[in-house]
């Protein structure tokens, strides 16, 4: 089968089996970036952005979500310029192994779209789809408020956002 | 290193810099095994047993072999049947040669079968499911006390201890630890009460985001190239050409960024399979657990039951302590004897006053899925019961167990006689402690945890739960004395930058960034002028790999000796430089060291490093400055920690949760303090999930029923408490610039801390782990009804 995506604003036509993921196929077209932690929809290291909004791209049917636009990690910023995100999350000792990250940066950006300026609690429960084992989500937590104060000092910067 | 180093006159040590791998990481730019752009790959997947215990009486494999796009099944009867240990640890292994990649006997639901190797994922999972195979069914055992009858016996097929050690299979023990200081029954005798309490340690799964993920393939050369999330790329290498009996030559693993280890990925459980599908078929394999084969035949964190027997004398002291444990092995013996031996000899230095000790330990096989690794490595279990065992001794003397671990833990200058009794696989080695701040790691914690205020209070909030606070504390080590061994080497460019190479493995952990900024400290130039490759065991030298918490020490070490020696050759160059310069003699050794450069104190002329590098790589004595070192401690000096939890318990349901949790740890001086602050916080996450939540739920015979993260119980975001991490630093005169380690020892103290914490708030006393609602609610209902 044949579909047309949007990924990272960039038009692409994929040829797949009609019964595989995005995930599947996101990796299969080099966004190795979008990672696969569980295949079950639990841990969010597979999240990417569609149309604005994150899902676990391991739950998506490629299938279903054709001339959709889809956002990963990658298409937040670019080598020369990381998004406020990225930079944060380094910054705030928020990486560790590194391996949810992609997909907790999607989340944060999801997130700060929205409320611009959240509690803890909707930190916490924005972040809840995002399993990490190694920081114990402590700095996690505060690069997302940092992430967030850089925005917001800097709000004019978009790449991932809703369309 | 003087004794008045301190942190003022680090210039790159003590600084938290960046992670160097952060933004990469946060961008996905960087590479981990899955993400190899391998050429047409074979994917690897096995069938496992669906029987606790079986011979195996036929495997039929044509079905599975007449799917299109198979290359291969492999079982016991066309591979090797060399039996090894999948624990990857130093050569010989402490623990037993008891596996082969497959048997005709299968020990547990999960063990494995054969292995299909196939074009496409699709036809991968076609042909497992085509696989048939005939089992005649063994009675099974689960229990490591019923275990002990020998009945069934799990291993009679050659199996055997790679070192001199009790090794019983006839009985189904795969470890043995027994050792006794003074006189332990006398010391009873003498108390002048003794108290006795059993305490269970639960299965666990280390939970990697990145399952174990294995990529191999031929290079140009036609050697075996082998990408692995592995915490031990040099055992893995030298495993996989024993098992295949292929030179280790011939081999050459890369262990790319690593999404977590936590012990799981110091086993060998796939490299040889993808190994040996590659030198069969000269193709590229890729192998990739999923979730659920992660949970049930990886690695998992050793159940333990341990007795504490006390005496307690008149003065309140410890007269003897008598420690007996019985560790669930699993089907395989991958760390038993060295976790089994890690619960006393990480556990019973710390109160170090006690004159009378006994320690022992049996490691059992049963049919359940494996033991390994696990950060804290024993030392979880053993505290979990020594924590507890001295909160009900403290309720007992009606003192305040803050001041009594004041008084009767180890200090600076003093030691046990267990560092030397008690090693990992062996004897251990004797040490004087040269660092400790415990007793201030105490009194910081409590005061952050309103340990004053809350103790005892009983406190009842307007949701009518119960507030309690509960602490513990607890020592790891810094890599294995005597028998870890760490090497780097460095070299040094045009710019006056430096490629260093270490065979160290970072997991995630910031280890390469660690041994950046010692490198840099040591040749005063900006972390940013020192690069790092680490973990290919063609271009790094030798390094056990990440465990043992050694790699800021041991690996640290070598990396600073490494970086000096490099700087004697750089300040030879610089003193001819200034020959040159000044036109008089100029002694090397009285050069100033300053940043990137060795000044003349006489002229006040300087040499930089740009220009001794330009002048030795092009101009006079050509030479490539570059050294190499290698370190093995002689002690392993302990980091050491004290935890406290707040807890609210809904008297209703039985619900705990904590409120807070403060680790205050003295790591000596910490190279990085944010990540060895996100060492602790993860530690205790992990830990506080570990003791509430995290559960292996089987059926009767043996099956896992909950092999996903949600079902098994894995802390989010929205779990966790307030997280408080104090760094409470010394200064270990044989460390790296101070240093000693910090990645286990966090998880030792939440589990306990909650247990106390949970009596302190409703009187009912957790000693079987995890401590869930139904739990708590059940010792509720109990303690009110007696």
């Amino acid at each position: 089968m044949t579909g047309v995506f949007t990924i990272n604003g960039n038009e692409r036509t994929i040829e797949f089996d009609s019964g595989a993921t995005l995930l599947e196929v996101l990796r299969e077209a080099g966004h190795v970036e979008v990672k696969h932690g569980c295949g079950q929809g639990e841990c969010g290291a597979c999240v990417v952005l569609l149309d604005g909004n994150p899902v676990n791209s391991c739950q998506v049917f490629a299938a279903s979500v054709r001339g959709r636009s889809i956002t990963t990690a990658a298409g937040l910023g670019s080598r020369l310029e990381p998004s406020p995100i990225q930079t944060a999350f380094a910054d705030a000792g928020a990486v560790q192994c590194g391996f949810c990250t992609p997909g907790m940066v999607l989340s944060t950006h999801a997130l700060l779209e929205n409320t611009p300026d959240p509690t803890d609690d909707e930190i916490t429960e924005a972040l809840s789809g995002n399993l990490c084992r190694c920081t114990g989500y402590a700095k996690t937590i505060e690069a997302v408020r940092e992430a967030a104060r850089r925005l917001r000092e800097q709000p004019s910067r978009n790449p991932g956002g809703k369309r | 290193m003087s004794k008045s180093s301190t942190r003022d006159e680090f210039s790159v040590v003590g600084i938290p810099i960046r992670k160097v791998d952060a933004l990469a990481l946060s961008r996905g730019e960087a590479r981990f095994t899955a993400d190899y752009d391998l050429r047409s790959p074979l994917r690897l997947g096995f069938v496992y047993s669906t029987l606790p215990h079986a011979e195996i009486t036929d495997i039929h494999t044509s079905e599975a072999m007449s799917v299109p796009g198979v290359v291969g099944v492999w079982d016991y009867r066309n591979t090797p049947g060399t039996l090894y240990t999948t624990a990857g640890q130093g050569f010989p292994e402490p623990s037993p040669y008891d596996y082969s990649l497959f048997d005709s006997r299968v020990r547990y639901v999960g063990d494995r079968v054969c292995m299909v190797a196939a074009e496409s994922s699709a036809a991968l999972e076609e042909a497992l499911n085509r696989v048939h195979v005939e089992y005649k069914p063994l009675p099974s055992v689960f229990d490591p006390e019923e275990a002990l009858s020998g009945m069934p016996r799990i291993h009679d097929h050659g199996e055997h201890a790679a070192i001199p050690v009790p090794y019983e299979p006839e009985h189904n023990i795969a470890a043995v630890v027994d050792i006794s200081i003074g006189d332990v029954e006398a010391g009873l005798r003498a108390a002048d009460e003794v108290i006795t309490e059993t305490y269970t340690t639960h299965q666990a799964s280390h939970c990697c985001i990145e399952t174990h993920v294995v990529a191999t393939y031929l290079d140009g050369k036609d050697r075996l190239v082998i990408v692995s999330a592995t915490q031990v790329p040099f055992h893995a290498r030298r495993i996989v050409s024993r098992v295949l009996d292929i030179p280790i030559g011939s081999v050459r693993v890369i262990k790319p960024r690593i999404g977590g280890g936590f012990g799981a990925k110091q086993e060998v459980i796939l490299e040889p399979y993808a190994a040996l599908v590659t030198l069969q078929t000269g193709r590229a394999v890729r192998c990739e657990l999923s979730r659920r084969e992660e949970f049930v035949s990886s690695r998992t964190r050793h159940p333990m039951k341990v007795t504490l027997s006390t005496g307690l004398g008149g003065d309140g002291g410890i007269t003897a302590l008598r420690m007996d444990a019985i560790m669930n092995s699993g089907a395989y013996g991958a760390h038993a004897l060295t976790v089994l031996s890690n619960a006393g000899a990480k556990v019973l230095p710390l109160f170090n006053k006690i004159e009378n000790i006994s320690f022992y330990g049996r490691s059992v096989y049963t049919n359940l899925p494996v033991g390994g690794a696990y950060r804290g490595y024993g030392a979880t279990q053993g505290y979990f019961a020594l924590n507890q065992h001295i909160d009900i001794i403290c309720r007992k003397l009606g003192v305040d167990p803050v001041e009594y671990c004041r008084k009767w833990t180890i200090r600076t200058g003093e030691t046990s006689p267990i560092f030397e009794a008690l090693g990992e696989g062996k004897e251990g080695v004797s040490q004087v402690i040269q660092s400790c701040s415990l007793d201030q790691c105490i009194t910081r914690g409590a005061s952050a945890i309103g340990w004053s205020d809350l103790r005892d209070a009983k406190q009842i909030d307007e949701d009518g739960r119960v507030h309690g606070v509960g602490m513990a504390i607890a020592m790891q080590g810094s890599g294995i004395p005597l028998i870890d061994m760490a090497s780097a080497s460095i070299k040094m460019n045009e710019d006056g930058s430096f490629n260093l190479f270490a065979g160290a493995t970072d997991l995630g952990t910031g280890s390469d960034t660690v041994l950046i900024q010692i490198a840099a400290e040591a040749l005063k130039v900006d972390a940013s002028s020192v690069d790092i490759l680490s973990s290919d065991t063609d271009l790094t030298p030798f390094d056990v790999g990440a465990y043992a918490s050694s790699t800021t020490y041991v690996s640290g070490m070598a990396v600073k000796k490494c970086a000096l020696a490099a700087l004697d050759q750089i300040r030879a160059v610089a003193a001819e430089i200034l020959r040159g310069k000044t036109g008089t003699e100029v002694d090397a050794g009285s050069l100033a060291h300053e940043h990137a450069a060795f000044r003349d104190p006489g002229s006040g002329e300087t040499a930089t490093f740009e220009e001794v590098a330009y002048r030795s790589l092009y101009s006079v004595d050509q030479q490539q400055i570059q050294a190499a070192a290698s370190f093995s401690g002689e002690t392993s000096p302990p980091p050491f920690i004290a935890q406290f939890a707040h807890v609210a318990v809904d008297p209703e349901t039985g619900r705990v949760d904590v409120v807070k949790f403060v680790s205050a740890v003295d790591c000596g001086q910490p190279i990085n303090p944010t990540l060895a602050e996100g060492q602790i916080d993860g530690a205790v996450v992990n830990g506080i999930s570990f003791a509430l939540t995290e559960e292996f739920l089987y059926t009767m015979d043996g099956r896992l029923t909950n092999s996903s993260f949600g079902r098994y119980g894995i802390f989010t975001a929205a779990d966790i408490p307030e997280i408080e991490t104090i760094l409470v630093p010394t200064y270990e005169e044989t460390g790296p610039y101070g240093a000693k380690s910090v990645g286990e020892i966090g998880i030792n103290g939440p589990a306990p801390a909650i247990a106390n914490a949970i009596f302190d708030a409703v009187g009912v006393r957790l000693r079987d782990l995890p401590m869930t609602n139904e739990r708590v609610y059940a010792a509720m209902k109990e303690a009110a009804a007696t």
